[in-house]
């Protein structure tokens, strides 16, 4: 079992089923996601079958069941960006990087996820990279940007 | 006390605490139900069973809302049929039209819910979902396509089994019924009880069939093709050609059978005797020499996997006998093709079962010798009805006929396996012979009889006193086991059934089964019992011939090889 799981599930001693999602929430913050492994850990902790656990982990949007790349990529879909154009931006990423939203790319550089608001409609429309934020994304500005992280890479 | 209310502008007499689904079900009215459960906590999610309610803004729910007094309820208003009928008509918008072709094409609930609520044309089109078949386990097939999310089978698989095997999975239109990480049943914790299939209102689940196989390897001659039935067979399968619950018929089937083509026929029930004479050995055997207790039966291949996931550390308590199919399995390719001059790979053996935990027992690696599989095929309760109607046969035309010699002939002992309580009840009376030399002055158990989840009894044996427990559904086990683990330790043997009620209410029984026919199926066996002048397993004659002749003494070196098996730690997913 995972170190970082372990240290998690000491602050719950004797914790119930409500701890549930506080814990999960924990786990991924130090994870990036929820593996497998850390879910059946969390459900022995609580004495919760696993398959209740992916239920409930499944029915949120905040949680994700892939390792995510070294960088993530949040599209944002919210109103704003939608009547902007985000859905082109969605197309063309998922082009470029040969992912769909949810996924990690075979080499683990990019993952993608879609985001319904992340409160920059002025900025819109928007997609933030490991917190960083890109305003006013077109497809051709979107290439340069991804091109930006792989050369760091390089 | 009693509470007044009107229903369709009839006064009916409710009880305090009744639902108005109760009330209804008392006075012998109806509506539809899709999401409820009998026994179980409604939840009121399928909104199927709405009424109106005078005074109530909205429709509500009958399953789970309390009479009050003076209460006025219209249970088919056309505001409530329309109601049922959108909800039915939403159910179909993204349902297979494969009908024809389906499982469960005449026993689907959503089917009947459609003709009853007169839906004629698909009023509402959705989305195809495009979910693939889950065909990883080996006894349960399940089609998500199918599945309307009424959670039954999820229920099941919690409250009554304590597996959780399956769970929604997503959200909104996107949410479906999976194992967790969406791996698969075969990888899942699920135990193959099929419980789920009993629920399931339409052809979501099914059982691996083997029917297609076992019809090719009739048409082989070069195969000697063996069939054996389960206890609990002959009082449930009949009701499917129109006989009431609980009617034996074994010599119906017998000839059922032969004019399928098989050719020999073989009652399990004989190797249930078989069982009872190696596990009542490893009772006495475990309480005279001071061997792990409390002992716990291993019939059931559901209780064995669930025991092999969930209780590492009862294992060693577990029985290591076969179950009756499995011992029938090896003594048929054994024993029975050494009289018969045949060698073990040029016979097909094929069990009949009112279970699909038993699909799974019979590919486990444990159950072999020589790389020869015990058993070769396992047909449920619902497939045999399905092969008697391939073949064209009209039970009710045919003669009884008996099974064959020299593994078809039983004791009443064997036949009470089918119900829950019967394999600790044909224990006690061999183990109190081995014990005390003499007969039971009373064959009859009461104690472990009947439809309870759990039983207990203090039943003498000569000076002893032994302590027995009788559980089904695996979530009584569960609980039953934790009281051990805690350190109570007057009880010695123990029986544990996945399935309510034992095998008559297995998992591979007709759809449709309800208390009613578990009951009489019951009765049946316990009626049999009555009747028959061999109650005992040790008195079996053929069971004698066949350690003279055979096997040597219960727990030799023989019945160590072919009827013992051992267990493994399975990790839980």
């Amino acid at each position: 079992m995972s170190e970082a799981v372990k240290e998690i599930l000491k602050q719950y001693p004797g914790a119930g089923h409500d701890s549930l999602i506080p814990i999960l929430q924990q786990v991924q913050d130090k994870m990036g996601y929820l593996s497998e492994e850390s879910v059946i850990e969390v459900g022995k902790h609580l004495n919760m079958p696993a398959s209740k656990i992916f239920g409930v982990a499944t029915f949120y949007n905040q949680f994700r069941f892939t390792q995510p790349g070294k960088y993530h990529i949040q599209v944002c879909r919210g109103t704003a960006c939608h009547v902007l154009g985000s859905a082109t931006v969605l197309d063309e990423l998922e082009k470029l990087l040969k992912i769909k939203s949810g996924q990690t790319s075979r080499d683990k550089m990019f993952s993608m996820e879609v985001v319904a608001c992340i409160g920059a409609c002025g900025l819109a429309p928007v997609i933030s990279i490991n917190g960083e934020f890109h305003a006013k994304v077109t497809t051709e500005s979107l290439k340069n940007i991804i091109e930006n992280y792989r050369n760091r890479e390089a | 006390m009693n509470l007044n209310i009107e229903v369709n502008n009839n006064i009916l007499e409710a009880r305090q605490g009744d639902t108005i689904l109760d009330a209804l079900n008392r006075h012998g009215m109806s509506v539809p139900t899709l999401c409820h459960m009998k026994g179980l906590i409604p939840t009121g999610s399928c909104r199927m069973c709405v009424v109106e309610v005078e005074g109530r803004r909205n429709l509500v729910p009958a399953c789970s809302e309390p009479i009050t007094d003076g209460m006025r309820i219209k249970t088919h208003s056309n505001r409530v049929v329309e109601s049922r009928k959108t909800i039915v008509e939403l159910l179909l918008s993204n349902h297979p039209d494969d009908c024809l072709y389906c499982e469960r094409n005449g026993s689907c609930e959503l089917q009947n819910l459609a003709e009853d609520l007169n839906v004629r044309e698909r009023r509402i089109s959705g989305n195809k979902n495009n979910y693939k078949l889950d065909v990883s386990s080996a006894s349960i097939v399940r089609d998500p396509a199918k599945c309307i999310l009424c959670g039954r089978c999820v229920r099941v698989c919690e409250e009554i089994e304590g597996v959780s095997a399956i769970d929604f999975v997503g959200r909104g239109s996107k949410t479906l019924i999976n194992t967790s990480f969406n791996h698969g049943l075969n990888l899942s914790t699920c135990v193959n009880c099929g419980q789920c299939i009993m629920v399931c209102p339409t052809g979501a689940l099914k059982e691996k069939p083997h029917i297609t196989e076992i019809k090719d390897t009739l048409g082989n001659p070069k195969k000697t093709v063996v069939v054996q039935y389960a206890p609990s067979i002959t009082v449930s399968f009949a009701e499917e050609f129109g006989m009431k619950p609980g009617q034996n018929v074994i010599g119906l089937l017998n000839a059922a059978l032969r004019r399928i083509g098989f050719d020999y026929v073989f009652d399990t029930s004989f190797s249930a005797d078989l069982t009872i004479m190696e596990e009542a050995s490893e009772l006495v055997h475990r309480i005279t020499n001071g061997g792990t207790l409390p002992m716990i039966t291993s019939c059931c291949p559901g209780w064995v996997k669930y025991a092999e996931e969930f209780g590492h550390d009862i294992l060693p308590n577990l029985s290591s006998c076969k179950s009756p199919q499995q011992m029938m399995g090896a003594i048929i390719k054994s024993y029975f093709a050494q009289v018969e001059g045949i060698a073990p790979e040029d016979i097909y053996s094929v069990s009949i079962m009112p279970c699909t935990a038993k699909k799974f027992e019979q590919q486990r690696e444990e159950m072999t010798q020589n790389g020869i599989s015990d058993v070769d095929a396992v047909l449920t309760t619902r497939e045999l009805v399905r092969l008697i109607r391939l073949f064209g046969i009209d039970i009710n035309k045919l003669e009884p006929e008996i099974a064959d010699s020299p593994l078809g002939t039983r004791s009443s002992a064997g036949k009470i396996f089918g119900a829950s309580g019967g394999v600790m009840e044909a224990a006690i009376r061999t183990a109190h012979f081995l014990i005390t030399g003499k007969e039971m002055v009373k064959f009859q158990v009461r104690a472990v009889r009947g439809l309870e989840g759990r039983k207990e009894a203090r039943v003498k044996v000569g000076d002893l006193e032994v302590g027995v427990a009788v559980v089904s559904g695996l979530k009584n086990a569960s609980v039953l086991l934790d009281e051990i683990r805690n350190g109570r330790s007057d009880i010695h043997f123990i029986e544990v059934m996945a399935c309510p009620g034992g095998c008559i209410n297995g998992g591979g029984q007709p759809i449709g089964t309800d208390e009613e026919a578990v009951k009489a199926r019951m009765a049946s066996l316990y009626d049999i019992d009555e009747k028959d002048a061999i109650k005992v397993s040790h008195k079996n004659p053929y069971i004698v011939e066949l350690y003279d002749k055979f096997l040597g003494k219960p727990l030799g070196h023989k019945s160590h090889q072919l009827l013992h098996t051992h267990y493994q730690k399975r990790e839980v997913h």
